[in-house]
């Protein structure tokens, strides 16, 4: 390896102040430390060793706990089309895998190249290293886009959530807002009839069966609701009753939702896939458990407590359901807990996560023209974070302060 | 009333290569050295010697002009050989090379009786005059204390927790009587209490056990517990306007010898420990020591960095380096400017992390994992990104990130109200350890209390 290291390092000069391409030193220097770990050393004062982490490491810890739900929703994309032409398989069947392999990875692909270009033309003009951040972006986007999306509307939502959510504000570290979910509302308002309604599962061209609904649980509650006549839990059981539920029970039962054998978004079909990775982001320290925790309680307590108002069947639908439909779990675990646009001392993280599980299922039950809660809810307390984190700091601040005076 | 404060926070950097409590029998260093770079907030010094003259051990050497009655004086008798300076003219190093026995200039003796009478204003002149003023550090700010300040209290550390520290009780065997003289003198400072601060799992030396005068708390848990800027945190805090005095056991010894025997007695025990050194054991030598003596034959291995102090909040000095006023550890370890490929991702457990992310393994190595680590600083700055980590190696009620943000935007009021007052460098030096960013917490803490002090 140290032929290669020299072979990098004799290209620095080029790459230097003063070298023919100066301008792009940060591209050169983002595929050295890529390959290599620098031999920099500690300064002469201060510390004189430093912790093995860094922040590719910590990023790369994200990117491991998401690919159980990129696999799940690789087969999933699979098993939706077979299942919804009337193609008999089994989850795990090699076609599943196949057909999903088909339609995620060039969207994944696209998403990686869009935003990779934008990273590395904006460290190019701003003159800052390319941020590690993106590695988390690219993979978050193609996980919460449904599977049928036209590749340049994907291209176009990374490139304006890697601009406008971050590089506008500096870069990884300065942003406001969650990129992936910037990324997502732009596409949910500048292209709304790709990402609602019947786009949930990739036909490719395909006849559907008879009685097939390309709809997801969510509106599926939605509508039951609205019509009145049954409870929630009863219309989403009567719902694509036609088609076979991979894990037992009707299409859109408890254990199907929660093991994710549903049409949705490519990532977020499996509560239990968004629980592995929240296991993973846990145990590593890399996600916040508080969010995490307080995120799922604060949803059920809001569910509880529509359950005791009881005004309509939405409202009336089992507490615990509101964890399992819809992209909670994976927004949850994915999107909260982004350290950057989180609240960032520990006591507001508590209240920034219950806020968001509340706020989606709010937004869920109660506000007719958006069936997913969780992207807006998300968005909403990446603006509040900071206000929650202020009266926090303040807090201590007058703790400080009576001590002075007493 | 004394305190017993159990901290959780915090994280211990185990390393290899613990000096052995054993002391070494090596030709004495040939030359010493006084920095005045290592007494911070010194803003001009003045020097009192050319090169060519003599001096004796105690003789002053130089000042700060904004201080002018506190002499720093020499270590050891002998020759003033070289001072060397920096750019514009900056004093680095006035070197003294060594007579073979040590002539001491005397100052006034008292005995115990005379020590009990004697007034504050007598026992500054002395203090000041004598060399040992040095070792009494102000907070707010971290620097070298004011005569004309009256301390609410005084605290005293007596145990290191710092990677590879010092055996404190261990440096200051047959100091009982000086220790407990510089107490009685510390004393007349304040109206308000001496803290002496012992482990909380640890025995108490003999040299901290029978000390009238002072408060025994007793403080444990993790690194930095040890630190006096936390103990002073949790026993009485620094707030606006207050002013507390904290000095190291071995200081308050020296300020003992100097009343007690009248002379200006910098021989120290040094440990000269970390992995790369053979033999890890204690050497007796003198403040400011040349450390090429002490290394000499003494390495593992020539690729090292040679640091005065410890890994944590020490100075790279070279092997032709000399010893810190305030440093009795000289730590040696390998230095690391090797790339490693893929070593960004590689699944690992040699080299330490507090943190678990991606093939961290080092967790699971268990507490008494002594690791070799290197100067390598295992990634490249970036922006602040994750949260909640300074948080659980400061034990303190602090919020580091948001009061280094304070010191880089240069907001005055919120560092203020953030707590800037009561911390230096070192007690958030872990911060800068565990760092995913990999800032320079130190020296942006520094640049805060700079812009405090001096607007």
């Amino acid at each position: 390896m140290k032929f290669l290291h020299d072979l990098l390092e004799k290209q620095r000069p080029q790459f230097e102040k003063g070298g023919k391409f100066e301008k792009f030193y940060f591209l050169w220097e983002a595929n050295e430390t890529f390959l290599f770990k620098p031999a920099a050393t500690a300064g002469t004062k201060g510390v004189q060793v430093r912790d093995a982490i860094d922040l590719k490491r910590m990023m790369m810890t994200v990117v491991i706990a998401m690919i159980p739900c990129l696999l799940w929703g690789t087969f999933n994309v699979g098993y939706q089309h077979h299942v919804a032409v009337g193609e008999e398989t089994s989850f795990f069947s090699l076609s599943n895998l196949l057909f999903g392999a088909r339609w995620v990875l060039p969207i994944l692909l696209v998403s990686y190249a869009a935003g990779g270009i934008v990273e590395a033309t904006i460290a190019v003009i701003r003159k800052h290293p390319i941020n590690e951040g993106f590695l988390v972006t690219g993979m978050l986007i193609p996980l919460i886009v449904p599977p049928t999306i036209p590749l340049w509307q994907v291209a176009l939502a990374t490139v304006f959530g890697v601009l406008i959510g971050k590089e506008v504000f500096g870069g990884t570290g300065m942003n406001v807002l969650n990129v992936a979910m910037t990324a997502r509302a732009f596409l949910y308002f500048a292209y709304p009839s790709q990402i609602s309604g019947e786009v949930w599962t990739q036909l490719a061209g395909k006849t559907p069966v008879d009685g097939y609904s390309g709809a997801t649980a969510l509106s599926v509650a939605y509508d039951t609701s609205n019509a009145g006549a049954q409870t929630v839990v009863d219309g989403l059981n009567q719902a694509n009753s036609a088609l076979a539920a991979p894990f037992g029970g009707e299409f859109f039962s408890f254990q199907n939702m929660l093991i994710g054998g549903i049409p949705g978004s490519i990532g977020e079909t499996s509560t239990l896939m968004a629980l592995v990775g929240a296991l993973i982001l846990i145990a590593t320290g890399v996600g916040s458990w508080k969010i995490i925790l307080s995120c799922f309680a604060g949803a059920f307590a809001m569910g509880t407590i529509f359950n005791m108002v009881g005004a309509n069947a939405y409202m009336e639908m089992p507490a615990h359901y509101h964890l399992v439909i819809g992209g909670l779990a994976f927004g949850t675990v994915f999107m909260a807990t982004d350290p950057v646009s989180a609240s960032q001392t520990e006591t507001g993280k508590w209240i920034y996560g219950a806020l968001i599980g509340i706020l989606t299922v709010i937004i869920r039950v109660v506000n007719p023209a958006y069936p997913e809660g969780i992207m807006l809810a998300v968005l909403f307390m990446n603006v509040f974070a900071p206000l929650i984190d202020y009266n926090v700091v303040q807090a201590n601040k007058k703790r400080r302060l009576a001590r002075a005076t007493v | 009333m004394s305190k017993t404060i159990k901290l959780k926070k915090g994280f211990d950097i185990n390393l290899a290569g613990k000096a052995e409590k054993t002391i070494a029998s090596t030709p004495p260093s040939e030359t010493f050295a006084i920095k005045p770079t290592d007494f911070v907030g010194m803003k001009r010094p003045k020097l009192l010697v050319k090169e060519g003259d003599n001096v004796k051990a105690g003789s002053p050497v130089l000042y700060d002009r904004m201080q002018e009655n506190v002499m720093y004086c020499a270590p050891v008798s002998g020759e003033i050989v070289e001072v060397k300076r920096g750019a514009k003219r900056k004093i680095l190093e006035i070197k003294i090379l060594a007579d073979k026995e040590v002539e001491f200039e005397t100052f006034t003796k008292f005995n115990v009786s005379d020590i009990q009478n004697l007034s504050k204003e007598d026992a500054t002149a002395q203090m000041t005059k004598g060399g040992v003023w040095g070792n009494i550090i102000q907070r707010p700010y971290g620097i070298v204390a004011k005569e004309e300040d009256t301390p609410k209290a005084i605290f005293i550390s007596a145990f290191d927790t710092h990677p590879l520290a010092a055996d404190v009780a261990f440096t200051l065997k047959g100091k009982e009587e000086a220790f407990a003289t510089g107490i009685s003198i510390l004393k007349k400072f304040t109206q308000g209490k001496i803290h002496l601060n012992t482990d909380l799992n640890g025995e108490v030396a003999s040299v901290f056990a029978n000390v009238g005068e002072v408060e025994n708390n007793k403080v444990g848990g993790p690194h930095p517990a040890g630190n006096v800027g936390v103990q002073i945190h949790h026993i009485d805090p620094v707030n606006k306007g207050d002013i507390v005095w904290t000095v190291s056991p071995y200081g308050v010894a020296q300020i003992g010898t100097l009343f007690l025997e009248g002379k200006y007695d910098a021989s120290r025990l040094v440990a000269v420990a970390g992995s790369e050194v053979s033999t890890p054991q204690y050497f007796k030598t003198y403040t400011g020591a040349a450390v090429n003596k002490l290394v000499e034959g003494n390495l593992k291995q020539d690729h090292v960095r040679v640091i005065s102090g410890n890994v944590l909040t020490g100075e790279s000095i070279g092997k032709e380096g000399y010893l810190g006023f305030y440093d009795n550890l000289l730590t040696v370890i390998p230095e690391g400017d090797q790339p490693e490929f893929l070593g960004w991702i590689k699944p690992q457990k040699e080299r330490l992390s507090f943190h678990r992310a991606w093939g961290l393994f080092s967790f699971l190595n268990g507490k008494n994992k002594e690791y070799v680590l290197d100067s390598n600083t295992n990634g490249e700055p970036r922006a602040f990104v994750q949260t909640g980590t300074f948080e659980q190696v400061v034990p303190m009620d602090i919020y580091p990130t948001y009061l280094l943000k304070a010191i880089l935007a240069e907001d005055f009021d919120d560092m203020e109200s953030l707590g800037i007052y009561e911390v230096v460098e070192e007690d958030l030096a872990l911060c800068e350890f565990i760092d995913v960013s990999k800032h320079d917490v130190q020296k942006i803490v520094r640049e805060g209390l700079e812009l405090m002090q001096n607007g």
